[in-house]
């Protein structure tokens, strides 16, 4: 039983990988960079529900701003590509700080309302500043070449810069999970009041949790805005917050890799019920609610559960 | 100011929109001794734990510990100078395991808590005081278990080792034998007995025996006031106890 546990991410991180670095010779790489960017940014996000227990609905202003900032940085100013991700994540960084500064003060509804809220302000600056060009966004951003050397244009190089950005974050979010911060957090999901009867300043933990979080989630969008070459509201939408929830929802919250298999499950779905035009929600939402009445533990929830109470059925 | 003790409070109010739940509250606990906090429901016992570390505010009046004034200092930080309480309702992280539990607590001293980039095997080093914290309260057997799988007596022992995992010198317990079976309250005031050796305890306690049998001083609280102080004698003699706490029928 232990050593299922124990070895379990290491076994799965081992098979993701070859997974990933064979998978663009098997299915179209464009959709793939997409899956990627959303289970990084499904990823970030669980770090704050499943590890801290505090559900943002705001997420799409880190992520969407990102977006932005990276197009502009990298279209306008003619950064590199790498350099234009990374000053998107600053600022994504930024806002996490501040936003979460104001909403830690809250949990519950009144946690997710604030941050709903100020995503909110971010739609309304993304529509009404300059830079960010309104409805339509901000369109052909080049791919740049990296470093000067390698030409993103071509999507081969494009999927294993994406492939790498996805790595570091994803081992980012593994490590912090795992690592002394990350067990004052959980221990924070646990039983806030202890946590402090215990000495530690929580709301600087969950802080520093929501900059984590709000940093990674930039990370991934502006990814995402160099894999379409394009920034736009649909990235700081409402409807992006609610997303990244469904994701983590239905991969598993709490689990390492199940907001990232929740993530290609949307994303699948959503690019292969696309001939069913509006339909798409409808049936989204009708599997999002069926899963959550079956399963409540997510996809990969119920695999673990399962994996950890076998043993035990299996010798009474 | 008197060295002898350790927490005193001045004229210690809280008002719940318009309840007043505590009122004029002068407690002196002296230092190295059990004291036990009692009085019939809804006396505020509870409401002043929580004033005194912090999970409430006052409505007005101070809080000294080692004679400095604490008013304004919050739960954390005054866990760290060495003022950790319990809570009624047993408090122990449950899914994390009995061993993490403890070492939660001495994980605050290692200065590491804000490393995200450290593996969390940093953190083996402790294993070994987590476990002696264990051995004292008979669950090193248990360590790789997950908290919320310990029936309750143990889990109240589990919260006890991970208080005293951080060697506080004032511990407040707030009802530590409620919700017990008869064996588990007997091996609960031994415990109490054992680390108190050498620090100071606050208990709100509705077990009488056990208030009989481990308190030094006893404060008796109704309707948020002070109604009698002293050993269990005086305090089980003092005619205004009877009349109060035992409804003046006491046998």
């Amino acid at each position: 039983m232990t050593w299922n546990l124990k070895n379990g991410p290491l076994l799965g991180a081992a098979l993701m990988l070859v997974v990933l670095l064979a998978a663009p010779h098997m299915f179209y790489p464009v959709f793939l960079m997409k899956v990627l960017c959303f289970a990084l940014f499904a990823c970030a996000f669980n770090l704050l529900l499943g590890y801290v227990g505090l559900l943002s609905f705001g997420h799409a202003a880190f992520f969407g701003s990102a977006g932005y900032i990276t197009a502009h940085m990298v279209k306008a100013l003619n950064f590199d590509p790498l350099a234009g991700i990374l000053v998107g994540v600053m600022v994504s960084s930024l806002l996490g700080l501040v936003i979460g500064w104001l909403a830690i003060r809250r949990s519950g509804i009144y946690f997710a309302m604030i941050t709903l809220g100020f995503a909110q302000v971010i739609f309304f600056l993304s529509l009404q500043l300059k830079f960010t060009g309104g409805e339509d966004g901000i369109q052909g951003v080049p791919r740049g070449m990296l470093f000067g050397l390698v030409d993103l244009t071509d999507t081969m190089s494009m999927y294993y810069f994406v492939l790498a950005i996805f790595l570091c974050g994803f081992w980012l979010i593994y490590r912090t999970i795992n690592s002394p911060f990350g067990q004052v957090l959980k221990a924070i999901r646990e039983n806030e009041p202890r946590a402090r009867s215990l000495g530690y300043d929580t709301d600087r933990f969950k802080l520093m949790a929501f900059v984590i979080s709000a940093a990674l989630s930039g990370l991934a969008g502006g990814t995402k805005a160099l894999v379409f070459q394009l920034a736009s509201l649909t990235d700081v939408n409402w409807h992006m917050s609610g997303e990244v929830v469904l994701m983590t929802l239905l991969g598993g919250m709490g689990t390492i890799f199940g907001p990232a298999i929740g993530a290609l499950l949307v994303v699948t779905l959503n690019n292969y019920l696309a001939g069913f035009g509006s339909w798409v929600t409808i049936i989204i939402g009708a599997i999002f609610v069926s899963c959550v009445l079956a399963f409540r533990r997510g996809i990969v929830g119920e695999i673990l559960e399962k994996v950890r109470t076998w043993p035990t059925r299996h010798k009474t | 100011m008197n060295a002898e003790y350790i927490i005193e409070t001045r004229n210690l109010n809280k008002e719940f929109s318009g309840f007043i739940a505590v009122r004029g509250v002068n407690l002196k606990v002296r230092k190295g001794s059990i004291h036990a906090l009692i009085g019939p429901n809804g006396a505020g016992k509870t409401t002043v734990f929580n004033l005194l570390t912090k999970f409430l505010e006052p409505s007005s009046g101070q809080i000294f510990y080692k004679n400095q004034n604490v008013t304004g200092k919050n739960s954390a930080s005054l866990a760290r100078r060495g003022l950790v309480r319990s809570f009624q309702i047993s408090a122990v992280f449950p899914h994390l395991s009995v061993l993490e539990n403890v070492r939660v607590a001495l994980q605050r001293e290692t200065k590491t808590s804000f490393h995200f980039w450290k593996p969390d095997s940093s953190l083996n080093n402790l294993n070994d005081r987590a476990m002696a914290a264990l051995e004292e309260v008979d669950l090193a057997d248990y360590a790789e278990d997950v908290a919320v799988e310990l029936p309750y007596g143990r889990k109240r022992a589990l919260e006890l080792a991970t208080t005293l995992a951080l060697k506080p010198e004032v511990m407040l317990l707030d009802e530590p034998t409620s919700g017990m079976g008869h064996e588990d309250v007997g091996r609960v005031v031994d415990l109490i007995r054992k680390v108190a050796e050498n620090r100071t305890v606050l208990m709100v306690e509705h077990n009488l025996k056990v208030v009989a049998d481990l308190s030094d001083t006893i404060t008796v609280l109704q309707r948020g006031q002070i109604l009698a102080e002293g050993d269990y004698e005086e305090v089980s003699q003092d005619p205004a106890v009877l009349e109060a706490y035992m409804g003046g029928h006491h046998a």
